[in-house]
């Protein structure tokens, strides 16, 4: 006997589920997660409400916050976007986080390759390709390893994570390579080089608003990603492959070309993470810091909390772009380091414990006279 | 006060039910339901998908307690907390899927769960096996009680599930839907079983959606509709068509056959010659098989489930590839195991599995109708889709199959079983194809659909598409075709044509037998 029947509940499918739980249940769930945070601050002697508006101060309302908030909200928009666009073909793609440091990889080593020299536009261009590409090349790995060979993609991708960032580490700490910088303080203590300055990204400066160009991108490929799904023969093959593989092999389609060609896809934007996070922010390969980040996973609550729909990614990573933001911007004595963290591994909780609730009806056994 | 029972005992019913209700959220399953099972009868629960008989037979085996309503058992009121009060009443259940370990004997299958928790540590087996065999006699059930299960034929486990039941001292069965699973020969045995139960005193209550077994297996027969018992009929003086009629509520029209069978001088639209295949385990599970179906033609394929028909239709498909054999279609060589050819070639296929292979359950009606046509124009613009085409297109095909539902934008899973089916056949005929290959297409359906389903597939047979009917029910192989391939263990046991053919002879070719047999 299950635990659910002992208690005297059951979960039955839901034969439809009415439109407005598909925003009604991730927004419940985003406030259930900050209520069961609030539990946590009580527990530390910190007044919620004080913090959770110190939040909101910090992350959207003083001025210039809005600005950092952009920043951290980039990483987060490609990385969820390459979690939605694999989760939602049944792609359990965990690994954003290595895609998006062998986008980093390619593109800091695209714009070094460049020089000092190249037109900007050409450098900036060929960062976005290459950060694309490195992270499609990493995410082709678990793409074939599941469509042709049946491996479970879930650890494949999550183990080379690991591998990335190991790799990215030693280019930096453990090599003479290209990426690393040998003169000047470089030679004593290890680091990348920097970018030229015609290869880093433009912000756009709204007066009070800085945009990064990294956004506007991401934001761009979001609609795009949504027309692509849409509107879209290819589209149409990855909502059928996803949905209901038998049948989209019985209508002649290739399911397991159409896995590969969406992880790919979903690496894609991973990496081109990778390249914005170079490109915008730090302008060097970083591998201590990008592994300190996880974006990669972070991603992955961005997706579940938009439902996988790409313009809704853009909203959800601004807002939880916002939550990180003040965190760094509060981080001290009265404001515990490990709140944020908590609080997004909180939201993904309550997440994917809303999705049940938008699969699944709770029945109450007992009303129905069903002996528990 | 004792003797008093016991004479009511002895007049009244084994079992009855008293206005028996059952309700679920948004659903009432079962509603004021009465009848009443006499000492040594067998009483049918007749009634389509939905009707109410798994909710009652649930209620009847304690697995849920009535909201209204009570069940006496021998004339004495009783309340079931649980399935453990239901078997200790002498309540029974066989089940339509066995509850059997492969690996264990049938004296092991039948100890499991009966023995009586801290009576002893060791299972006295010997004990066991006798008793087994004493019930083997007694009820003729004959099966080895050392045989493991899976050596056992369909048939044979069924008995073992009997066999279960009866070992609990069971005196009233409740058999769900146990022909299912048994050729015409094994449902035959099951019959006689029945009536030597019957003959000692035991209540058997069947629950079946097939007409025709019910009259010729039950005494009397309770028709539910809608949770509801509408009436309990004598099966002495039923016929198929007012047992329907009372099941659905009005006059049905059972289509039949009109005779016609292929057109002068039609082409030979597939043709089939010494197909092998393998199954899903890497064995062989379709031997040498040959058929032709011409323009206009409707060929069955019976057998019982699992002697080579799903590998068949998937080779048809595209979706299995063969180890040996040819296929033609029209005349041209079909030869690569790719769902995309025979598509292009004009076979057209309706598989079992409705839901979960034909269709894509979360899109729309109208992104479904164009599932085997979105690479070509004019759905395809590439990269795109045009979804105005597409829109198009499905109102209308929803209006010449009489497609129910809210508008074409509706998910698949959303439809009845009907209108599931008449989704798959809209976009396999919009196809225009030349053979029409659709799997047990009426499985599952009430009676109504099944009509409608039924002219469709002679309709698509008068506009001179041949049609392979592969199909378990052999009423409905009966009704529908010109020609019947029956199957076996992978092979063609005889090809007979539907004016020679009988529920009989084709049970014998079902069962393994040759033409000889037959005749």
């Amino acid at each position: 006997m299950s635990l659910a029947s002992r208690v005297g509940i059951r979960l039955e499918p839901r034969v439809d589920n009415p439109r407005w739980m598909n925003w009604a249940v991730p927004v419940c769930s985003f406030f259930a997660a900050l209520l069961v945070g609030s539990l946590v601050l009580l527990i530390t002697s910190q007044n919620p409400i004080s913090v959770y508006q110190r939040i909101l101060e910090r992350g959207f309302l003083d001025s210039g916050s809005l600005s950092g908030t952009f920043i951290s909200a980039t990483p987060l928009l490609f990385t969820g976007l390459c979690a939605a666009v694999a989760f939602k073909v049944g792609f359990f793609n965990i690994g954003g986080e290595g895609q998006f440091y062998v986008g980093a990889i390619f593109a800091s080593g695209i714009a070094l390759a460049l020089g000092a020299d190249a037109q900007s536009w050409i450098a900036v261009g060929a960062m976005v390709v290459a950060g694309a590409v490195g992270g499609a090349i990493w995410a082709f790995i678990p793409g074939i390893l599941r469509a042709y060979f049946r491996t479970n993609e879930i650890i494949t991708s999550l183990m080379l994570n690991y591998v990335a960032g190991i790799g990215a580490t030693y280019l930096i700490f453990e090599s003479d390579s290209f990426w690393r910088e040998l003169s000047g303080t470089g030679a004593v203590f290890p680091k990348g080089k920097i970018i030229p300055l015609s290869a880093q990204w433009p912000s756009f400066d709204l007066g009070s608003l800085v945009v990064p160009f990294g956004l506007i991108l991401g934001a761009v490929v979001a609609i795009w990603l949504h027309v692509l799904q849409r509107r879209t023969r290819f589209g149409y093959e990855m909502r059928v492959v996803g949905g209901a593989p038998s049948t989209a092999r019985y209508a002649g389609m290739r399911p397991a070309r159409v896995i590969v060609a969406v992880a790919m896809l979903s690496g894609a934007l991973a990496g081109l993470g990778g390249a914005a996070d170079v490109g915008n922010f730090r302008h060097v390969l970083d591998p201590k810091g990008l592994q300190q980040s996880g974006f990669g996973y972070a991603g992955i609550v961005v997706a579940a909390l938009a439902r996988l729909n790409p313009i809704a990614v853009v909203f959800v990573s601004i807002i939880l772009g916002g939550i990180t933001n003040a965190g760094y911007a509060l981080q001290g004595p009265d404001f515990p380091a490990g709140l944020v963290g908590t609080l997004e591994g909180l939201i993904l909780f309550c997440t994917l414990g809303g999705e049940v609730l938008v699969r699944y009806r709770i029945v109450n056994l007992r009303r129905q006279g069903v002996p528990a | 006060m004792t003797t008093d029972v016991d004479t009511k005992a002895v007049t009244a019913p084994a079992v009855a039910a008293f206005g028996v209700s059952k309700r679920f959220p948004g659903v009432i399953a079962n509603d004021d339901v009465n009848f009443d099972v006499r000492v040594g009868e067998v009483h049918a629960l007749l009634g389509e998908n939905g009707a109410g008989k798994t909710t009652l037979s649930n209620i009847l085996t304690g697995l849920y307690r009535p909201d209204g309503g009570y069940l006496e058992l021998s004339g004495q009121r009783v309340s079931f907390d649980s399935p453990r009060d239901a078997i200790d009443a002498g309540i029974g259940m066989v089940h339509q899927h066995f509850r059997l370990i492969p690996t264990f004997t049938v004296a092991e299958n039948i100890a499991l769960g009966a023995a009586q928790g801290g009576e002893r540590i060791l299972l006295d087996m010997a004990a066991v096996e006798r008793r087994i065999a004493e019930l083997g006699e007694q009820f003729e059930l004959s099966v080895d009680p050392r045989a493991r299960i899976w050596q056992l034929s369909v048939g044979e486990q069924q008995r073992v599930e009997i066999l279960k039941v009866l070992y609990r001292e069971a005196r009233i069965l409740i058999m769900d839907e146990p022909t299912a699973v048994l050729t015409p020969l094994e449902a035959d045995a099951l019959s006689q079983t029945l009536t030597s139960l019957t003959r000692q005193g035991r209540s058997v209550i069947f629950i079946s959606h097939k007409l025709g077994e019910v009259i010729s297996i039950a005494d009397r027969i309770t028709v539910l509709r809608q949770g509801r018992s509408v009436e309990t009929i004598d099966a002495a003086g039923a016929t198929r068509e007012s047992l329907a009629a009372v099941m659905v509520g009005r006059e049905v029209e059972l289509v039949e056959r009109r005779g016609v069978g292929a057109l002068p001088g039609a082409p030979l639209v597939l043709s089939v010659g010494e197909l092998s295949a393998d199954g899903d385990r890497g064995l062989p599970a379709l031997r040498s098989v040959s058929l032709d179906v011409r323009g206009g033609e409707i060929v069955a394929v019976a057998g019982v489930a699992g002697n080579g028909q799903r590998e068949l239709v998937e080779v048809l498909a595209g979706l299995r590839p063969r180890t040996a054999g040819r296929i033609e279609v029209d005349g041209e060589v079909l030869d690569r195991a790719d769902a995309r050819h025979p598509i292009r070639m004009g076979v057209a296929y309706v598989p079992q599995d409705r839901l979960g292979t034909g269709l894509a359950p979360d899109l729309s009606i109208a992104e479904n109708l164009v599932l085997k046509r979105y690479r070509r124009p004019p759905v395809s613009r590439p990269p795109f889709l045009r979804s105005s085409v597409i829109d198009a297109e499905a109102d209308v095909l929803m209006e010449q199959f009489d497609v129910r539902a809210p508008s074409s934008q509706t998910p698949t899973r959303r439809l009845s079983g009907g209108n599931v089916q008449k989704v798959l056949l809209a976009r396999e005929m919009s196809g225009r194809p030349k053979v029409l290959v659709v799997s047990t297409p009426t499985q599952g359906l009430d009676i109504g659909a099944v009509a409608t389903v039924h002219q469709l597939l002679l309709d698509a047979a008068a506009e001179g598409v041949g049609v392979l009917l592969v199909s378990e029910d052999l009423d409905e192989v009966l009704a529908l075709a010109d020609r019947v391939v029956v199957m076996y263990e992978g092979s063609v046991t005889g090809v007979v044509e539907a004016a020679d053919a009988t529920i009989a002879s084709l049970g014998v070719l079902m069962g393994g037998g040759s033409s000889e047999d037959v005749a």
